[in-house]
C-alpha cells in the first residue's frame, strides 16, 4: 500500500499486530483449554493432562442429562427463530415500503430493546411471566427470547427489501396478486438469502443468550448456556472435566450454526447489522 | 386484512393515501409482540418500583440509595464498564485503523467474533482455568520468568475486567471496522495528495467524520459493560469488589423475592446506563455531522 513507509509508520504497525496476536493467541489458548481439559484424565500442575479419555462426556451426558437439555434447547431456538421470522419478516417488508404516521416511533420501539442490555428489562419482564404463569415454562422462555429476535430480523430485513426492486411487486398485483399471494410467489423467493441469513443469526443468539433465559427459564426449560452456568456456578460438586465437556458441546451446539451462518453474512454484520449492505 | 372494506372505498383510499393500507397493517403483530413484551414490562416495572412493601411511594428509591451495601453497586460497576469500555475503543481504532487497509479480514473478524457469539458464560468458564493459578497463562508467566509464583488472575476485579475485555474488545472492533470502513477512501486521498501526513490525516480527516461513530459505539459498548452479570459471578467476587448492580437485582428478585425492589434497582441501573449515554451523545453535538461520503454525494 505505502510504497515507502518510514521507522515509525512500520514500529506502530508491529506493535499494533503484536498487540492484536497476543489478544488472539490468549483467546484461541482460553478456548482450547476447556478442549484439552475436557479430554483429560488427571490434569495438575503439569502443562498436559497425563492422560487423554473421551468418558467425561459419556459422564456429563448423564450428569447433566444433556439430552433433555439440548431437546429443550433446540425446541426453544427454533420455535423462536419460525416465529420472529413469521413475526418480523412482514413487519419488516411494510418497514421498507411505507410512509406511515407514527413510523418513526415504531422505529424506536425495535430499536429499544436492542439496544438495553437483556438484564435491565428481563427483571421486570421476568416478573409479569411469573404473574401470567408463563415464568419457569418453555412458552416463557420462548417468548422472552423474541424481544431482542423480532426486532433483529426487523432491521437485517429492511434492506434486503428495500433492494428489490418495486416494479417487480408492481407487475404482480397488475396481474392480479393479493399482498398474500404475492408474499409467497414472489417476495419469500427473492428474500430468502436474506430471511436464512438473519434467522441462522437469530439461531446462534437464541442459543448463546443467556441473561433472557436465565431469568425466566425453570428446571425443565434450560437451555444448554444456562445449565452450563449453573455447573459451573456449583463448581466442584462435579468433576471439572464433566463441565469442560459440556462448555465443548455447547461450543459445538453454538458454531455449527455460526460456520454456517458466516457463509451468508460478514462477521461485521453480526454486530453492526446491515451497515455493509448500504455499503456497496 | 378486510376491516377497512365495509363502509365506502373513499376511506380506504384515504387510508391509503396516508400509507394505511393492508401492506402497513402487517407491521402490527410484531408492534404488539414488542408493545406486551418489552414496553408493558418496562412501565409495570416503572410503576412496581413505586409500590413498596412498606407502602410508601418512594420506600424503594429510599432503602437504595441510604444503603451502602446497594449504592456502592452502581460505584462498582462504573469502576468496572467506563475503563474496560474506554480501554476497548482506544484499543479498537488502531487496530481497525490497520485492519481497514488489509485485502483478507475475514479470518481476523472471524476469530473475533467466537467470544461474542460464544458469550460471557463460555469465556468466564474458560478464564477459570486458564487464568487460574494452575491455567497455561500462568505457566508461561512462571516460564518466562516473569513471575516466581502462581499468578491467579481469577476470583477478583482483574478476572471481571478481563472476561469484559475479551468479551467486548471484538464487540467494539467490529462496530469500528464498519464506521471505519464506510468512510471514503478517496477523502483520505485527496488529503494526501494535498501533503497531509499520516497523522494529521488522522487528526484532519478521520476523527472529525468517525467521532459521531464512536460516540455510537462507546455507549452500546458501555452498555453490554454495565449490564456485566454472569462474569461478574463466576470469575469475579460477588459478595465484595464485583457486586456489581445487576447481582443486586437479581437477588432483590429471585433470592428476597421483592420484585418491587428488584424493579426499582433494574430502573436504576436502566436509568444510570442512560445518563452515561446521554451525555456521551449530547457532547457528540459538538463534533461534526454531515456527509461521510465523497463529494458527490
Amino acid at each position: 500500500m505505502h510504497s515507502n513507509p518510514s521507522l515509525s509508520t512500520r514500529l506502530w504497525a508491529t506493535a499494533l499486530w503484536v498487540a492484536v496476536g497476543f489478544f488472539v493467541l490468549n483467546l484461541l489458548a482460553l478456548i482450547g483449554s476447556v478442549v484439552v481439559s475436557s479430554f483429560g484424565t488427571r490434569w495438575l500442575g503439569t502443562w498436559l493432562p497425563a492422560g487423554f479419555t473421551t468418558r467425561w462426556y459419556a459422564a456429563a451426558w448423564q450428569e447433566f442429562q444433556l439430552d433433555d437439555v439440548l431437546l429443550v434447547t433446540f425446541q426453544v431456538a427454533f420455535s423462536v427463530v419460525i416465529l420472529s421470522g413469521l413475526l418480523g419478516v412482514p413487519a419488516a417488508y411494510a418497514m421498507a415500503r411505507r410512509e406511515f404516521p407514527g413510523k418513526r416511533a415504531l422505529m424506536l420501539l425495535f430499536l429499544l430493546p436492542l439496544l438495553v442490555p437483556p438484564i435491565t428489562y428481563g427483571i421486570p419482564m421476568a416478573t409479569v411471566l411469573y404473574q401470567t404463569g408463563l415464568g419457569g415454562t418453555m412458552a416463557g422462555v420462548i417468548l422472552a427470547n423474541l424481544v431482542p429476535t423480532v426486532p433483529f430480523v426487523i432491521l437485517v430485513m429492511i434492506p434486503f427489501v428495500e433492494q428489490i426492486d418495486p416494479r417487480i411487486e408492481d407487475a404482480a398485483r397488475v396481474f392480479g396478486a393479493g399482498t398474500f399471494r404475492l408474499f409467497v410467489h414472489v417476495l419469500t423467493p427473492l428474500l430468502l438469502p436474506g430471511v436464512l441469513a438473519a434467522l441462522l443469526l437469530v439461531l446462534v443468539r437464541t442459543i448463546a443468550m443467556f441473561e433472557l433465559t436465565f431469568l425466566t427459564a425453570g428446571p425443565t426449560s434450560q437451555t444448554l448456556v444456562v445449565a452450563l452456568y449453573y455447573s459451573v456456578f456449583a463448581a466442584g460438586v462435579r468433576a471439572v472435566q464433566a463441565v469442560d465437556a459440556m462448555a465443548v458441546i455447547y461450543m459445538l451446539a453454538t458454531l455449527v450454526w455460526l460456520v454456517i451462518a458466516l457463509r451468508f453474512v460478514s462477521p461485521t454484520q453480526i454486530v453492526s447489522r446491515a451497515k455493509q449492505q448500504n455499503a456497496h | 386484512m378486510s376491516a377497512t372494506a365495509g363502509p365506502a372505498p373513499t376511506l380506504r383510499l384515504r387510508l391509503a393515501a396516508r400509507g394505511l393500507d393492508t401492506v402497513t397493517l402487517l407491521v402490527l403483530p410484531a408492534a404488539l409482540v414488542i408493545l406486551a413484551l418489552f414496553l408493558y414490562p418496562f412501565l409495570y416495572g416503572l410503576w412496581l418500583s413505586f409500590r413498596p412493601k412498606d407502602g410508601s411511594l418512594l420506600g424503594n428509591y429510599g432503602r437504595f440509595f441510604s444503603d451502602p451495601f446497594l449504592y456502592d453497586t452502581i460505584w462498582t460497576t462504573m469502576r468496572l464498564a467506563v475503563p474496560v469500555t474506554v480501554l476497548n475503543l482506544l484499543l479498537a481504532l488502531p487496530v481497525a485503523f490497520r485492519v481497514r487497509l488489509m485485502r483478507r479480514q475475514r479470518l481476523l473478524t472471524t476469530i473475533l467474533i467466537l467470544p461474542i457469539t460464544l458469550g460471557t458464560v463460555l469465556v468466564a468458564e474458560g478464564m477459570l482455568f486458564y487464568f487460574g493459578a494452575q491455567g497455561w497463562f500462568s505457566r508461561t508467566v512462571m516460564t518466562l520468568g516473569l513471575s516466581s509464583g502462581p499468578v491467579k488472575l481469577t476470583n477478583s476485579y482483574t478476572g471481571v475486567f478481563l472476561s469484559l475485555l475479551i468479551t467486548g474488545f471484538p464487540f467494539t472492533f467490529l462496530l469500528t471496522l464498519s464506521y471505519v470502513t464506510g468512510i471514503d477512501s478517496s477523502l483520505e486521498q485527496a488529503a494526501a495528495t494535498l501533503g497531509a501526513g499520516p497523522r494529521s490525516r488522522f487528526r484532519h480527516i478521520f476523527l472529525p467524520l468517525l467521532l459521531p461513530g464512536l460516540a455510537i459505539t462507546f455507549c452500546l459498548s458501555f452498555v453490554q459493560a454495565y449490564s456485566v452479570f454472569p462474569s461478574a459471578v463466576l470469575v469475579g467476587e460477588p459478595a465484595r469488589i464485583t457486586r456489581v448492580i445487576s447481582i443486586a437485582a437479581y437477588q432483590a428478585a429471585f433470592e428476597e423475592y421483592d420484585y418491587s425492589m428488584a424493579s426499582a434497582i433494574a430502573m436504576i441501573m436502566g436509568f444510570t446506563q442512560l445518563a452515561v449515554v446521554v451525555a456521551v451523545l449530547a457532547s457528540r453535538q459538538l463534533a461534526y455531522r454531515g456527509p461521510a461520503g465523497g463529494g458527490k454525494g
